[in-house]
């Protein structure tokens, strides 16, 4: 073969595949959205049909306006500020626990033996079973629902950086040995993109994970601001559309980082280097 | 800036399932400073072993291993490594970005880097593929930016283990042709492991052909043909034979 139709070769599948993944992004969009509408239509139902009373399953108009109103004098704002901040603080000292461990599980059999049955005994543990005891230790605030989102975060993260620097090919370390690569450019030029693959599956679950766990903190172990706390407040007052609004924004936040953030993450990095089904190709 | 390279008497032996394996018994050759030298031998003969041992990926049970006249030392020597995978390359790296990754290691300015990386596509012919990432390219095209990576940081010897054995036949010829070119430009000392009579013959200055279970020389076989070395003519026929006749399978 020739140059010249080695490159037809490999680029035309591509254009085709652009015409293709459009309709692949806008179909299931309209089908999510039709779904949705559904599910709203049910609700709204469901709620009109007098089997509780309004109060408890407002309609979809009453949720709206509590929605509004919590726009309007800019309080939802701060709640939501307040939980994204502990999730991403949450987060972030997941990550830096998780990443150093798991590289080291991955590459070292005394590591994985070491930190190995702690883990087996701590990952089947809700967070949430721990939030009494943290309120115990630090109160109610900040430091216990960032503990909580890092306790949530943390093993999911751990087990897919763990897994993912263990299954890397290993031809890439020869291939990097033989370059001269030493210990520490081994770790950040090759194990890292590597196994970067299995570290943002990490991340995803791990968001997910911190995302249902600082909402159930906040209702515990919050002070003031925050999602979950908005939540549990209303519920003092009986205020149902205040808490059903409350899930609406909880929802749309967490769809948005699962189908925007994460999906640009992975087409920036791993869709790129044709990496997309695990490290091996 | 090409080094020589010696097997002393090199053996490894290694135990599985607690039985113990002689892989390579006692196996002594020489490649002199910008000699391609073909390891030729049926599978299971240990030449992938014996070519690890020279990369430095594997240390021998007995004997040495020298590159340019000094023993082996894990990280720091001065090999190029080509393998038979076409997976080697970096996904994550573009192809040039690949070509790179030596000089990067031995902390070569980010400029000459890039400069240095584009000749030695261009050498292989795939200067136009320069920030195209590895899975967009074909297995053949991939295993030339493998050679242009291996070469590129100017290595004193250049180790290929069968890269072109996963490729079709035509794109395999092409391949050979292209190696020859680029050793004739290079002049790296070469070692190539293949089992295949015609390849050999095609690229070596010498044979060394290898018996299996355990790995030991069996014969070493000099080709002094002109390059580029025409497959059909009758020496290269007549070279053929001789090292078949070696091998026992005419």
């Amino acid at each position: 073969m020739t140059v010249a139709s080695q490159q037809v070769a490999a680029i035309e599948p591509k254009a085709n595949a652009t015409v293709r993944s459009r309709r692949r992004r806008v179909v299931p969009f309209v089908r999510g959205a039709i779904a949705i509408a559904v599910l709203l239509a049910a609700w709204e139902y469901f709620a009109r049909s007098g089997i509780f009373s309004q109060a408890i399953t407002p309609p979809l108009e009453t949720i709206a306006s509590a929605l509004i109103a919590m726009v309007a004098d800019g309080s939802i704002f701060k709640h939501t500020l307040a939980t994204m901040l502990r999730v991403a603080i949450g987060l972030v000292i997941a990550l830096a626990i998780a990443i150093p461990l798991g590289m080291l599980m991955g590459r070292h059999a005394t590591w994985e033996r070491i930190l190995r049955p702690p883990l087996a005994v701590l990952m089947p543990i809700p967070s949430l079973a721990w939030v009494p005891l943290v309120v115990l230790w630090f109160g109610i605030g900040n430091v216990a629902t960032v503990l909580i989102v890092v306790y949530a975060s943390t093993f999911s993260l751990l087990y897919n950086v763990w897994m993912g620097v263990k299954t890397i090919n290993s031809i890439w370390v020869r291939a990097a040995q033989a370059m001269n690569a030493e210990r520490t450019r081994l770790f950040t030029h090759v194990i890292w993109p590597a196994a970067l693959p299995s570290i943002i599956t990490g991340i995803r679950l791990a968001f997910g994970r911190a995302w249902i766990a600082v909402i159930g903190g906040e209702l515990l172990a919050s002070p003031q601001w925050g999602l979950g706390k908005l939540i549990f407040d209303a519920k003092e007052y009986l205020n149902a559309d205040v808490m059903l609004a409350a899930l609406v924004v909880i929802g749309v936040i967490g769809l948005f980082f699962e189908r925007v953030v994460f999906q640009l993450l992975e087409r920036a990095t791993v869709n790129r280097w044709g990496m997309a089904n695990g490290g091996q190709r | 800036m090409a080094k020589r390279i010696d097997l002393r008497h090199v053996t490894l032996r290694y135990i599985t399932d607690s039985r113990e394996v002689l892989a390579v018994d006692d196996v002594s050759f020489t490649v002199a400073e910008s000699e391609f030298l073909c390891l030729l031998g049926p599978s299971g003969c240990g030449k992938t072993t014996i070519m690890n041992m020279i990369a430095g990926f594997l240390a021998p049970t007995k004997g040495d291993v020298l590159i340019g006249g000094a023993d082996l030392d894990g990280t720091k020597h001065d090999r190029g490594v080509v393998f038979q995978d076409f997976s080697q390359l970096f996904p994550w790296r573009t192809a040039r970005r690949n070509v790179e990754f030596g000089l990067e290691m031995r902390n070569v300015p980010a400029a000459e880097r890039k400069r240095t990386a584009l000749e030695f596509l261009r050498l292989v012919g795939l200067a136009d593929f320069a920030d195209v990432y590895p899975h967009q390219l074909s297995g053949g095209m991939q295993q030339r930016v493998a050679i242009a990576r291996a070469i590129a940081y100017s290595p004193g010897v250049l180790l290929m283990d069968e890269p072109f054995a996963a490729l079709d036949a035509m794109t395999r010829d092409e391949m050979q042709r292209l190696v020859n070119d680029v050793w004739q430009e290079t002049k790296k000392t070469v070692v190539y492991v293949t089992h295949n009579v015609a390849e050999a013959v095609y690229l070596g200055d010498r044979v060394v052909v290898l018996d299996a279970h355990p790995g030991r020389v069996k014969a070493e076989i000099a080709l002094d043909l002109p390059r580029p070395r025409d497959p059909l003519s009758a020496p290269f026929v007549d070279a053929q034979r001789r090292i078949l006749s070696q091998l026992g399978m005419h």
